[in-house]
Parts: structure tokens; C-alpha cells; sequence
């Protein structure tokens, strides 16, 4: 493995929206399969991403139960990213912002993020390797 | 020198900001920086020929290197074969290492 680094994303969709939240969450995953510290900052909408909520569902129309429908929840690739990083020993520090996640009630979140605020983001890029800020369009 | 990151998420046919950010990179490599454009989503739709491809052509002749993301491209139905001269398909995984690297990245 290459040197490890930190690295953080500011990210803004809510999920379900745009491919921006995929393809923010391909880049979090490499980062973390490349040994990579990660931070990530989620503000407004995408304090939705790790809603511990979520549920998967099934499709009446297309005649399919939960099982077959396999619908994905963000929360999962959240909590999956985690796992990975913890198993190569490094880490993803996930803060919430507080006051975006109040707006919309999304107070649930997955274990191991955490409420902050854009403090949080500006120690974040402090101490980064390097940053990448994903705004909405 | 500084290198620079360039990720360009949009078509250029669905926002002229597109054009904005590619004559940005060209500024910056005749002012003597690396640039590396790395296009996803639709950005990648910019690398098919078409009437302001010209553009992309002459961005990769000044020096930038022009990366298309090869899942974006699949996800399309854009083939290899089809990318205009000086685009070069490319894993999502540089964007990261770029990154690692100190790269100044902006996403657009």
C-alpha cells in the first residue's frame, strides 16, 4: 500500500437524486480500499445518506418482494465503507451537520458518524492531505 | 508548478460553464501548471465527437491530459473507439490517487 493519507470529501446531495452521491461514494470507497484515512463532511441534503431509517422495499408494480427487489440504501455503503476501513486499519470520521440535519429531522444516523458543524469541515481540511468538495449544482 | 485536478461532472451541451472550465485548464497549462481534466457522469459526453469536441482536441494537444471515466463510459454505451483524439479512459481510482498526491482538485 502507498503511504496512507487523509483525505476529505464535502458532499451535499441527498441520496436518491443525483449520480454525484454515487460517484462520491465510489471515491470514498477506492480512498478507503487504497489505505486512506477519509473524512467526510455531509452537508444540507446529504445528511440523508446515513439515515439509519431507511428501509428497503418492495416493488408491487414490478411484482417483486423485498428480497427480489434488492433495493439499496445508501446507510449500508455508508456502514460498508466503515467496515472496510476499520479492517485495514485506518478510518472514515463521518460529521453531520448538525443544524441541516435538524431542518430535516434525519436526528438518526448510523453508528459511527457524528453531529457537527462547518467547524468540523474547516479541521477537516486543516489536517487533510487533501480536499474535494462536491457542491450541488 | 502546481498540478491541478480538474473533474468535469456535466455535458457541455447542458451547461456552457463546461467551455469556462476548459479554457481555465488552458490557461493554466500556457501559463506553464498540469492540469489533469478527469471527465465523469455526463462529462464523459463531452469526449464523443461532436461539434465542440474541436475544443477537447486542442486542450489535449496544449498539454492537458484528458481522462474519461471508464465506468461513466460504460454506463452510457460510449465505446473506446469513440473518444476523440487526446481523451484516454481512465479508473475512477486516479481521481483518488491524484488526490493522495496534493493534486488542487475542483469539481465541477
Amino acid at each position: 500500500m502507498a503511504e496512507r493519507k487523509t483525505l476529505t470529501f464535502a458532499i451535499m446531495d441527498a441520496p436518491y437524486e443525483s449520480a454525484r452521491s454515487t460517484t462520491a461514494l465510489r471515491l470514498i470507497d477506492l480512498a478507503v480500499r487504497r489505505g486512506h484515512n477519509v473524512n467526510v463532511f455531509a452537508y444540507e441534503g446529504a445528511v440523508s445518506v446515513p439515515f439509519a431509517k431507511q428501509t428497503p422495499h418492495p416493488n408491487a408494480v414490478h411484482g417483486r418482494d423485498v428480497a427480489e427487489e434488492d433495493h439499496p440504501n445508501p446507510k449500508d455503503w455508508v456502514q460498508g465503507v466503515m467496515e472496510e476501513a476499520a479492517r485495514r486499519g485506518g478510518k472514515v470520521d463521518w460529521v453531520q451537520c448538525g443544524l441541516c440535519v435538524d431542518e430535516r429531522g434525519v436526528v438518526e444516523s448510523i453508528p459511527g458518524t457524528r453531529r457537527g458543524s462547518p467547524a468540523d469541515f474547516w479541521k477537516f481540511v486543516q489536517e487533510s492531505d487533501n480536499t474535494l468538495v462536491i457542491p450541488t449544482r | 508548478m502546481s498540478r491541478y485536478l480538474f473533474i468535469e461532472s456535466l455535458d457541455p451541451f447542458e451547461s456552457n460553464d463546461v467551455q469556462q472550465l476548459w479554457e481555465l485548464a488552458a490557461g493554466l497549462v500556457r501559463d506553464g501548471q498540469q492540469v489533469t481534466l478527469f471527465l465523469v457522469q455526463n462529462g464523459v459526453l463531452g469526449a464523443r465527437q461532436h461539434p465542440r469536441s474541436e475544443r477537447l482536441i486542442e486542450l489535449a494537444a496544449l498539454g492537458v491530459e484528458i481522462l474519461a471515466d471508464e465506468f461513466s463510459l460504460r454506463e452510457r454505451g460510449i465505446r473506446v473507439e469513440r473518444l476523440v483524439r487526446g481523451v484516454k479512459p481512465a479508473p475512477l481510482d486516479v481521481v483518488v490517487d491524484l488526490l493522495a498526491e496534493g493534486h488542487k482538485a475542483l469539481w465541477h
